[in-house]
Order: structure tokens, then sequence, then C-alpha cells
């Protein structure tokens, strides 16, 4: 019997393991997931638990739930993988030999890494909504908020949904508008970026919309240190942000373990190939989700692409053929953007977010980097999706995991400079 | 695509003068542009141009702040004193390398 191993029961992982449970001859392969902890969280929820929009319950589950019978499920602290030695090294010291390993041990936030972030402030003044504590402190918060400097900031990228804390911004403005609070808060954005986002023509966008709702933005900051005794962030160049609530996005890392098992790169990201989702480390490790170092976003909808693009390579991988190099980077993210309207991007590797609809070409029901109605229905429709059809590895029709270029307007300047490469 | 002379040398720039063409750079070119925003070259700037020029031979892009603490050895401290407003943006420029996404 061979042994296919998947580290991680996220979102990656659980779909993974989906999966393979449907495609893998199981009279050859034993699938075994690894996972430390119990719980199961729908991340994306995170965002709307300060303002009151979810509460726990729409946001936990167990993470056995969702591990299909057939697949072996171990809740354990794994110290490190051997890649050598093909194995796993449990935190017990018993040990987990594999024939083929899946890594989807995700990226989380490391406050420690930033000089005073975990001081007197913290979740007093200075809060994060990535982690579910954070979320519920930050709602708690929020319920006492009289008015003051309102301060979102991210300490550096990669970060996991790239877009949240411009989400979190935009419904931050609509729910002290309601409170009658807006008038008696100085709301700023502040990032290491040049603008409010990484690709040129949706940063545009979201830049004309931070100025609309009256959002002071501060660019290039890249913080040094947080000053907890006169509540400030303070950047290596000596720029002062000063806040009264600090909603900050901390350091996204990949797990530990990956550090432990020396092949991370500087933020414990697994070394990929950006395209067939086999490792660098060796030929029997793939990795998946969050825990790459692809130049790809850290989000839900990647992981669900890339899940398609990996179950064909491990099949065949099994088979001893080559690998498809499938996987194009395709991303497709709400961003909510406040009076139940949201925005939708869809983009990969080559091609930026741009005007259009989606998934049908001149239908929709979706309008692509447009704010709309329908959009937001679809945010929060995904819900649904998530525990029902995304991690059971359900199909979804009409949405493929390699990015359709119909029905989107690509800008003229975009399409010329794709010529000349 | 604009082009610059540079003592007699003619590159290939992009209109925020970032070198479009890494073939053409040199040593030479390097400290002329580092003139123009306004840093003589010491050894302590070569360390940090190097570590992105090989940096950016293995890897495809410019290394990131924390890359250069991490893998390069060199405190973001001693980088805003090298390179003032903007370390990773200038030394990128100077090394002939494209503008990072998310730079500083």
């Amino acid at each position: 019997m061979q042994q296919l191993v998947i580290l991680g029961a996220g979102t990656a992982g659980t779909m993974m393991a989906n999966h393979l449970r449907k495609k893998v001859d199981l009279r050859e392969w034993k699938i075994t997931i690894v996972d430390q902890y119990p719980k199961h969280y729908y991340q994306p929820g995170f965002l709307f638990m300060p303002f009151g929009l979810y509460s726990e319950n729409d946001v936990v589950k167990q993470k056995r739930e969702f591990i299909p019978e057939g697949v072996q499920y171990i809740e354990a602290k794994v110290d490190r993988i051997e890649p050598e030695a093909n194995q796993l090294v449990l935190h017990s010291g018993m040990t987990l030999p594999y024939n083929i390993l899946i890594i989807a041990t995700g990226s989380k936030t490391a406050p420690g890494q930033t000089e005073g972030l975990l001081g007197d402030d913290w979740r007093k003044r200075v809060f994060d909504f990535y982690t579910f504590e954070g979320a519920v402190a930050l709602r708690e918060a929020l319920k006492n908020w009289k008015g003051g400097r309102l301060v979102v900031h991210i300490t550096e990228l990669p970060i996991k949904c790239p877009v949240a804390p411009l989400e979190f911004t935009f419904l931050a403005d609509w729910w002290l508008t309601e409170r009658g609070l807006r008038d008696k808060t100085e709301l700023t954005y502040v990032t290491p970026l040049t603008g409010p986002f990484t690709k040129p023509i949706c940063s545009d966008v979201m830049g004309h919309l931070l100025t609309e709702k009256k959002v002071r933005t501060v660019t290039e900051f890249n913080i040094a240190r947080v000053d907890n005794e006169n509540h400030k962030i303070v950047s290596w160049d000596d720029k002062e942000v000063p806040y009264d609530l600090l909603v900050t996005i901390p350091t996204n890392m990949g797990d530990e373990v990956i550090e432990r098992s020396g092949f991370g790169d500087e933020l414990n990201f697994v070394p990929t190939d950006k395209n067939t989702l086999q490792s660098k480390v060796k030929e029997n490790i793939f990795v998946i989700g969050d825990a790459t170092d692809l130049p790809a976003s850290k989000a839900g909808s990647v992981a669900h692409f890339e899940s398609e693009v990996l179950t064909k390579n491990i099949l065949h991988y099994m088979k001893g053929e080559p690998l498809e190099a499938d996987f194009d980077g395709h991303a497709n993210c709400y961003i909510e953007s406040g009076y139940n309207k949201a925005f939708l991007i869809d983009f990969n590797y080559d091609l930026q977010p741009v005007p259009g609809t989606f998934p049908l070409p001149g239908i929709g029901p979706f309008s692509l980097l447009k704010e709309t109605h329908i959009n937001h229905l679809g945010k929060l429709a995904f819900r649904w999706i998530y525990w029902n059809v995304l991690l059971k590895a359900k199909p979804m029709p009409g949405i493929d995991h390699k990015m359709s270029r119909t029905g989107k307007h690509i800008p003229q300047e975009i399409l010329a400079a794709e010529a000349v490469h | 695509m604009a082009q610059k002379q540079i003592n007699g040398t003619t590159i290939d720039v992009n209109d925020e003068g970032y070198m479009t063409n890494h073939s053409q750079w040199n040593k030479v070119i390097a400290a002329t542009i580092a003139e123009e925003e306004g840093i003589t070259l010491t050894p302590a700037h070569w360390r940090v141009l190097d570590f992105i020029d090989h940096d950016f031979q293995e890897k495809g892009v410019v290394p990131g702040m924390r890359r250069m603490n991490k893998v390069g050895g060199i405190p973001t401290k001693d980088l805003y004193e090298l390179f003032p407003n903007g370390p990773i943006k200038k030394a990128a420029k100077i090394s002939g390398y494209p503008k990072p996404a998310s730079c500083v």
C-alpha cells in the first residue's frame, strides 16, 4: 500500500482530500490528512465580524466534518518534514512515512515580527481581524467607539486576501456613517505599496473610491515600530501616523513547520513551481494554497483553482506521467465596498483585473471591477458555496480553473504591451 | 521607450528612469545613476547592490526588505541610511533592475 499524506486540513488540504478520495484507487493508495487544530474557520467571514454582520456560528465548524470517509484523519502537531527520508516526524516523536506529500500548511499572522505591535496597546487600541480572536476583540472595541483617529494598516506584503484591508475600510466608512460617527472619525489607510492595491487599474479604481469616501491614504509606509506610549506607528524613515484605534494586518508568514524543516523562504513559504505546483524541494512533494511562494494572491479562490490542477498532476505523478504546467495564477475575489455593494475582480499571472462581466461574457450576472448590488449578493452566497460545494470539491459549473479572457474589456495599452512580448 | 546617454553609452530606460535592458548595465552606469539620486557609492552600497544582483539572477525579482534582512544579512536601518527615501526602489534603480511593485 502506498501512502499519500496531506499536511494541513484547512481550505486547500480539505479540498485535496475530497478531490483525491474520488479519483485515487484506494486499493493501492492510502490517503492520510494531518492537522493539529480541530476547528475549521471560514476566514472570509472574519471581515464581517467586527461590524456584527456575522457571528461566531457563521464562521466556525469542525475540520473532521469535511474529511470524507476513506481518508484517515490524524490530529497531531508535526515537528518537521524530512524530504530525504520521505517522512513526517510528529511532535510525539512518531514518524509518518509517505510516497507523496502535499503541503497545505497555509499562512498566518505573525504580529511578533513588528517591534511594539504586541505592546501595551495590543487588543486595547491595536487590533487585527485576520484571526478569529482578533475579529471578536475588534467587534467589542468598535461597540465603544466614539470617534477619533481610526487607522487601517498593512505591515508588509504578501498578505492573505490582499483586498481585505480595503474592504474593511469601506465597511468601516459605512458602519460609522450609519451610527452618526463618520464625521467624528478620521479614517486613514496606510500601506507599504505605492497605491491602494498591487495591480494598477484596480489600484486606480480603489484609489478613487477611497477619495470619494474621504479616506486619507498614506502610501510607501514601511513600519519600523508601534509607539505604544504615544499611540502612533513610526516608519523606518521616521514618518508617523497617530491612532486612537489601529486595525493592522500583521506580517503574514508560512507555518513554523516549514522553517523547522529547513526549506522555506524568508517568510517560511515553500518554493514551488508556479504552473505545476510541484515543490522545488523534492519531486514527490507538492504544495497548494497559501503555503506556496507563488506570485499569486493568497486566497481561497486561488486554492480552489490550484486544487483542480494539482489533482490532475498527482494522478499523473502516480502513473509516472509528465506533469501539466496548467496553473495560470487565476484568482477571483469579491471586494465589499459597503452599502450592500461589491466589486468583483478576476485575474491571473499575466492579466491584471480589468472591467467586464463574469462568468458569462456580456451577461454576467456579475460585473468585473464595477460596484454592483449583485456582486454583493455573490459575496454573501459564497459562504454557503464554501461550506457545501468548494470544500467538498463538488463541481462549480461554468467556472474553469483557467482564467477566461472572453467577457473582459482589455484596455488597448495592455493588448499592445502583450503584443510586444 | 526612452533612451539615455551615460558616458557615451546609450541605455534604454522607462519613464521613471529604470533600465529596461539589464545587459546594458555596468558599474560605471550604476555609479552615474547613483549620483543622479544624490548617492556616492561605497563598499557598503555595493554589498547591497551585489546582493540584489545575485538574488535577481536566482529568483527573477528584486528582493523585498525582509529578504534583504534575512537572506542578505542587511538590516533595514542600514538600508535607509545608505539609500534614503525608499531604499529598495533606489537600489533597484541603481542595480539596473525594474522597480518592484511593493517597494519602499
